[in-house]
Order: structure tokens, then sequence, then C-alpha cells
């Protein structure tokens, strides 16, 4: 009995961090919210649920919200699908620049997304000077922004797996009578189908909870929930309706990630893997060339325009004008200049990537032993909920959490971090739990046997191969801490603005000087993230997590 | 003893994996517990290990009983079936991982490395990549890297079980021959009965969680315990009889039996040896149906008008061809009576 209860020990021992941490900066500020909603006078207004639910508008809202995201969910499938299997099937000259490319949009702060799609077809934008049409009040804009964040979605999740599946499994069905087309239909679609389900499902998810996108680009007309609930905290002051929307989205979200933690789980057995490196051939004949053809016209017009757009409107100006306004703290919009929210951005992603990779690993650890049960494997979906959960609900919950002794952090600067690294754990769990659960057992087992103890096992045996999944990790947790918008809105001090709300600051104000200088700091924050990103493309190994 | 089980239980789901095993191996001896895939060999290996923790019984190790002594204490060496090489760590850093976990300083552990990479025949092999070893380097450095904390006992899990056929017969000697000059105390578990019997002082034949029989490699090979451990070994003439005195009445008609034989119902095995042809005329009357070169010898399947099919061992050039029809008399210096 001793080795499990010992192994029991060690499991809650890496849990105890993680756990504590979202306890207290997700779980708490959450539950704040939600009690300040529905509590008066000390007692609870479910009623309040019925109400808020039965207005109009609010129906509006929840209607609007699902539809556009299974739209942009449908849309997204459908241009991506192709993507996924040229990227898995077929080898071309440049594939690994072009799955950069493909990723850059994903690290992108939705924000940055925001101002480049407005770029391209809003007021003063590509469309609108080319041909006279503006999109940026219809949905379209919306949708079309959605699909230009989540192709990598799908690209990745299904595309990886897709380079995975043995070719000769199709060839197998050829020998024993199918058609080309029947055996794709019969052996490689069920194969495909709990990858296709789960990037589907996580597309639907981040569209759903979706806030930068729909706050830039849905003016007056468009909102989803996430956007409703910042007006009623913020504008309307009506925190029990904000309450209701937030318990609304709690639930979806929640469905959406038990639906999802089981089809990962289903996608984790029984197919046999190969080295994607063998699966891929030069495109042959003129149905590939053009499929080929087709993706690249899709990525040039979906994801390289926009950013494009974005570059040349920011140099519109004569003479980087837009660039060197940002470091004049005159503009008005600001108490500094808005070049500085480059360092406090930059400052603060580093120490939330920092404790992002902390509690993720520390999470990873123990949900990657062999022996993790059913309570250990509701972490798992647990944790990632802060992926889903209204930003905007952390945020305002941390103000009115984290205010009193011992944990009165509202005037500390680490505040932004915290919530910050709530979004980023999330990530270096998927990240790096892959990789463990990959590592050997016997390797580990060899290691105890030659003499090491249980902590040691994991220095010398584990340390070692997951350093790069570790360092990708951090890569995606830094993306993300850098351009998390929702809750850093709320919390960033106005001060010390992180880029992500300057960019947003800026936009909301009227005039050319502003625009531009919105446009030129996306520019940057858009670079930055590339720069992330091309380091981690080069460190990625195939092995590496599900994103 | 050095080892000891004592009624040593594990199950998986109800099912008993090793189910009440007694086993004891003493010092400087070699053994080798011979069986089927399946048959709960690897674990129990890792049961003395301390890598699988047992249902009941008990593990001791110079009489000391190994519960709750976790895997990193009990300094046995276990060389594991694929090797499992630290894959980012080079040849000699592997082979020093065990020293290196006992603190012993970087100077000696280097010499060690040297001498034992010398002993398994990879002198100078030290700052190779694991990645660039055959399948018989890598296994000479798995056999360096379990000697290197000079384990009390040293297991080792299918040894030569993935390389190719020379090679294996090479190694076997080998490994026989440095276990002898080491003195080391060796458990050693297989499915290749010529593996065991070149290797093992004594063998232990396992069947479904127990322990079918234990001998010397002679004993087992020339009085298998029951019929599980002779068709196991090879043997295909298996029958059941009746034995009185001298003799036993089987499908195959009278066969001669050693004196002193079991009497009553019993399991008789015949060695393909013991299968002698004679004219068609005499003894059993048999048709050749197949005959499959041996190297050595040829064998011969037989179907008997009556029985069980036979199978005889005969010189190259007296092999009859398939179809031929031939007689069968059995050498009751090749018989023996089981169970």
């Amino acid at each position: 009995m001793t080795g499990t209860r010992r192994g029991n020990a060690a499991r809650l021992g890496l849990m105890v961090l993680p756990v504590a941490f979202f306890a207290l900066f997700f779980a708490w500020p959450v539950a704040a919210i939600v009690t300040r909603g529905l509590k008066t006078d000390g007692a609870w207004r479910f009623g309040r649920i019925a109400d808020v639910l039965a207005q109009p508008d609010i129906r509006h809202v929840l209607w609007f919200t699902t539809w556009q995201a299974l739209a942009s969910t449908a849309l997204t499938l459908l241009l991506a699908l192709p993507a996924a299997h040229v990227f898995a099937r077929l080898d071309f000259p440049g594939k690994q620049l072009l799955r950069a490319v493909v990723t850059v949009p994903f690290v992108l702060p939705t924000v940055v997304a925001g101002s480049a799609f407005l770029a391209l077809v809003g007021h003063n934008g590509l469309l609108d000077d080319v041909w006279g049409v503006r999109l940026d009040t219809t949905v379209w804009a919306i949708l079309l922004a959605h699909v230009f964040f989540n192709y990598a979605v799908v690209v990745r999740t299904v595309g990886g797996l897709w380079a995975q599946l043995d070719p000769r499994q199709e060839e197998a069905a050829r020998m024993l009578g199918a058609s080309p087309l029947q055996a794709w239909r019969k052996v490689t679609l069920p194969a495909l189908g709990p990858a296709v389900a789960a990037a589907a499902l996580m597309v639907f998810l981040f569209t759903f909870t979706s806030f930068g996108v729909v706050q830039i680009l849905g003016g007056p007309t468009f909102s989803t929930l996430e956007v409703e609930i910042y007006r009623q905290t913020s504008e309307m002051l009506d925190l029990s309706t904000a309450a209701v929307l937030t318990l609304v989205q709690f639930a979806a979200v929640g469905a959406i990630l038990v639906v999802h933690a089981r089809t990962v789980r289903r996608r984790e057995t029984a197919l046999r893997l190969v080295d994607p490196k063998l699966t891929a051939r030069r495109p042959r004949g003129a149905g590939q060339w053009a499929l080929l053809a087709g993706v690249l016209v899709t990525v040039a017009l979906l994801l390289v325009l926009p950013l494009a757009v974005l570059v040349r409107r920011s140099l519109d100006a004569p003479d980087f004008g837009y660039y060197r306004a940002l470091a004049d703290a005159d503009g008005g919009t600001f108490l500094v200049a808005p070049l500085h929210a480059v360092w406090t951005s930059l400052e603060y992603a580093v120490a939330a990537t920092a404790i992002a990779v902390l509690i993720g690993g520390l999470a990873a650890a123990a949900l990657a032993r062999r022996d993790a049960g059913r309570l250990v494997r509701g972490f798992d979906a647990l944790l990632m909920l802060p992926l889903g959960v209204s930003a905007v609900t952390v945020g305002f919950g941390f103000l009115i959490a984290l205010d009193k002794p011992p944990l009165d952090l509202r005037q500390s600067w680490i505040l932004v971090p915290l919530a910050q690294a709530l979004v980023g754990a999330p990530f270096v769990v998927r990240t790096m739990l892959p990789v463990l659960r990959a590592v050997d057992v016997r390797l580990r087992e060899a290691a105890a046997v030659l003499g090491a103890a249980p902590w040691r096992v994991w220095r010398e045996v584990d340390l070692p191969l997951v350093r790069r999944a570790l360092l990708v990790a951090a890569g995606f947790a830094f993306a993300v801490s850098l351009g998390e918008f929702g809750a850093t809105v709320f919390i960033a001090r106005p001060d010390n603005p992180t880029l992500p709300v300057a960019v947003a600051r800026l936009l909301s104000r009227p005039g050319d000087l502003n625009y531009g200088q919105a446009m030129a700091l996306s520019t940057i924050l858009m670079v930055v993230c590339a720069a992330a990103l091309i380091l981690l493309e080069r460190l990625r190994t195939d092995r590496t997590g599900e994103f | 003893m050095l080892l000891s089980l004592e009624a040593a239980t594990v199950r998986f789901g109800g099912r008993a994996v090793l189910d009440a095993i007694g086993l004891a191996v003493a010092e400087h001896e070699v053994v080798c517990v011979l069986g089927p895939s399946g048959s709960g060999k690897s674990t129990l290996l890792r049961a003395v290990a301390g890598l699988q923790r047992l249902d009941s019984g008990r593990v001791l190790l110079d009489g000391r009983d190994q519960s709750g002594v976790p895997a990193h204490k009990r300094g046995v060496g276990l060389m594991f079936q694929d090797h499992q090489l630290f894959p980012q760590r080079d040849v000699g850093a592997n082979v020093a991982f065990g020293p290196r976990m006992r603190g012993v300083a970087r100077g000696e552990r280097d010499a060690e490395v040297g001498k034992l990479l010398e002993l398994v025949g990879l002198p100078g092999a030290a700052r190779r990549a694991v990645a660039s070893l055959s399948g018989g380097e890598q296994q000479r450095v798995a056999l360096a890297r379990a000697l290197a904390p000079r384990p009390r006992l040293l297991m080792l899990d299918e040894p030569l079980g993935q390389l190719d056929r020379s090679l294996r017969e090479r190694l076997v000697v080998e490994l026989r021959e440095l276990f002898g000059r080491l003195g080391t105390t060796v458990l050693a578990v297989t499915h290749d009965q010529g593996e065991a019997f070149a290797l093992a002082d004594r063998v232990v034949v396992m069947r479904d969680g127990r322990i079918a029989q234990s001998g010397t490699p002679i004993e087992v090979w020339q009085r298998p315990a029951d019929a599980f451990v002779a068709r196991f070994l090879g043997f295909e003439n298996v029958v059941s009889a009746t034995v009185a005195g001298t003799a036993a009445d089987s499908p195959w008609g009278k066969l001669p039996v050693p004196d002193g034989s079991a009497q009553g119902s019993r399991t008789v095995l015949v060695r393909p040896a013991g299968v002698r042809l004679v004219a068609p005329d005499q003894g059993l009357p048999c048709t050749v149906t197949a005959r499959t070169f041996k190297g050595t010898h040829v064998a011969v399947r037989l179907q008997p008008a009556d029985g069980p099919r036979l199978e005889a061992a005969c010189a190259l050039r007296d092999a009859p061809e398939p179809g031929a029809s031939v007689g069968v008399e059995f050498d009751v210096a090749e018989t023996v009576v089981l169970d």
C-alpha cells in the first residue's frame, strides 16, 4: 500500500500550488462578482436570472453570440480543412515559412486583429478606397476576423494528426477493393473525426467568448455575451445583469469543455501514428496543384492582407510620423507616451510567463502521472475554464475581491501579471502534458533502479526531455499575456496601460493621429508577437502539444 | 539466500499475474526464468526491483523484507527489455548514471566507466551518442550501465530478445563467461529456451503466474515436469497413455518405457530422436507429410494411420520424401513418463 500512498502524497504536493492559485485568483474573484450581483441585503435573488434572460435585448445578445460562433466555426472549418490536408500530405518549398505565417494570427492580440480588419474593411479602409465597400458595421467583418484568428487552430490540430496517420492504412483499404474516395471516407475520415471535433469545439469556444474583435468591429449593433458583460459592468454599472450573463457564459463554456475533454480523450486512443516527415509528398496532378494554390490564395487574402494593410496604414504619415508621435506624452490620451506601453507590456508579460510556467508546469507534472485518478482528470478540464470564462468578469472580480487585507493587491503591479497568467497557464498545461505523457515510464524506472530518488528522476530524466516543450509553453504564455485584453482593460492602471489597452484607447478617440498611432502601436505589438512565435517554431517538435 | 520470494502474489484486475510464487536465488547463482509471453516473468522482475507492488507475500534480499523499500534503495540492477538507455546522454553518461546517483566522485566514475566499457567489449565508446549504436552495442551499454553501481543482484529482462540470431548466440556465451568471472548473482527472464539453457545454472519454467518446474538445464531438458513444459520446450510427441510395467498403451500402440516409470494413467513423451524410421511393413505404419531442414538433422512429420501426428529426427541422407510410407519404432532411451 505504501507505493500508492506515496504516489498520492507526491501528486497532492504538486497540486497544492496550482489549486491554491486558481482558487485564489480565479474562483474567488468570479464568485465575488456573482455574489455581489445576485445577493442583496444578505439574500440571494435567483429571480434575477429569469428576469435578465427575459429581456429582449439580452435574448438578442444570446442569440447573436451563439449564431455568430456557429457561423464562424463553420466558416473556419470550410476554409482551413483544405489547408490542414495540404500541410499534412503535400510537401512544397517554403512550407515551414507558411506554417509560421498561418500561426501568427493565433498569437496576435485580438485588438491587433480588430485594428487590422478595421484597416481593411472599415471607414477609409482598403476596400473603401478601392471599391467603396465597407464591412465594419456588418457581421462579415466579425466572421472574417474570427476565421483569421482560428485558422491556425484547425490547421494545427487536424493537420498535425493527419500528417501522422499512416498512409498505408488507406493503401491497405485500396488493396481490399476500395476506391480512393471510399478509402478516405472509411479509413482517414473516422480517424480524423475526433480531431476535427476537438478543433471545432476550440474555435467555437474562442468565438463564443470573443471580446476584443467584437468590441472593435461590432460597433453599437453587434454584441456578444462577453462584450455585453463589459458594457453592463463598466458602462451601465448593472452588476446583477453582468453576474447573470457571467453565469450563463460559465455554463456554456463548461458544457463545451466537457465535450472537448471527451473528444480529446477519444483522439488519444488507438491510432497508429507515424513520423509526419514520411507522409508528405510533392503535389502531383492538376487537382493537388489547384488545392495548394487555393490554400495559398486564401492565406494571402485572409491572413496576410489584413496585416499588410495594418502596417501600410501605420506608415501613412510622412517620416514615420505615427511612430514618432507614440513617443510623445502630449497627445492627451495618456498620462505617459504611448510607447511607454511597450515596456510596461513586456515587463508584465515576463512576470506573467514566469507565473504561468510555474503553475502550469506543476499542474502538468501532476496530471501526467500514470496513476492520475478521476479527480485529477477533472482538474485537467477545470484548468481550461479560464480560457472561456469571461475575462472581463475575472478582471473586475480582481478589483472587488483582492482589495482587502491580507490580499490587498489593488495597488500592486502584480495584479496584471496574475490575471494574464490565468489565461497563459492553460496553454502551458496543454503544451507540456502530451510531452510529459510521452516520456516512457520505463526510462523513469531505469533511473530509479539505478538509484535515483523520485525528485532526482524528474530532474535527470523528465526535465532534459521536456526542456524544449517548456520553452515552447513559455513562448505561448508570453504571447498570450502580451495580448490579453479583457481582464487587463479593467485592472491596468490609467498611467500604465499595456499595448492592447493603449491600442483600444487610441481607437476609441477620433482623429487621424489617434487612428494612425493605433495602427503603429498594433504593428509594434504584431512584430513582438511574431518574433516570439518564430523563435517558437524553431524549437517546436512534432509532439509538442495541442496548439 | 541472496533473494527469496515467499508466496509473492500480484493481481491485475482480479487475475493473478504472480500466483503465490516461491523462489530462492543463492549468491553467485545464475537463474533463468523461462516462460511464454504473459506467464508473469517480467512482473516477477519488477516485483523484485520494487517497481511493482505485491498484493501479498514478501520479497527478501539478504534475508531482509523489502516491502516499503523503494526501487532506488534496493540495490538491485535491472536491464530492461528494450534497454531504455537515456537518449539525451552519451554512452559514458549512461554508464556513469548509477555511480553518480550514489555520489561517487567524478574521477573514480570515469575510470569505472572505462573499465566497464572494456569489459563489455566497447572500449573508448564513452563519448558516442546512444542513437548511433547498433542493437548489439546498445545491449552492451545497457549491461555496463546495470553493472556500474555493483548491484548485489543483476536482473535481465529478455536480455537478447531483439538481437539477430548469430549475435545472440555469441553474446550468450560472452555473458555466461562474464558472469562467471565477476561472480555476479543473476536473475534473467526469457521466452527463448536456447538462451535460458545456455545462460543458466538453474532454469525455472513459469506458466500462468506459477512455477511449473525448476532445475538444472539438463534436468529440465531430460525430464520435463509435465505436458506443458514438454510442449513449451518444443517437444511435440506427447500423448496420454496407460503405463503398466515397462510398456505404455498409447494411441501409437505399445511404447517401451524405462524401468521404474510411474504407473497408471500418465503422459508420455518420446523425443524426436527416439522415433526411428524402419521399413514400411514393420512397426507403426505412417505417411510422411512434411520434412524440415534443421541444420544438423531433418525433422520429419509423420501421420500414423491412427493417432496424433509424430515428429522424427533423422540424418540428412536417410530422410524420406513427403508422401512416402514408412514404419516407426520407439527407442526406450528417449522415452519419458511425465507427471
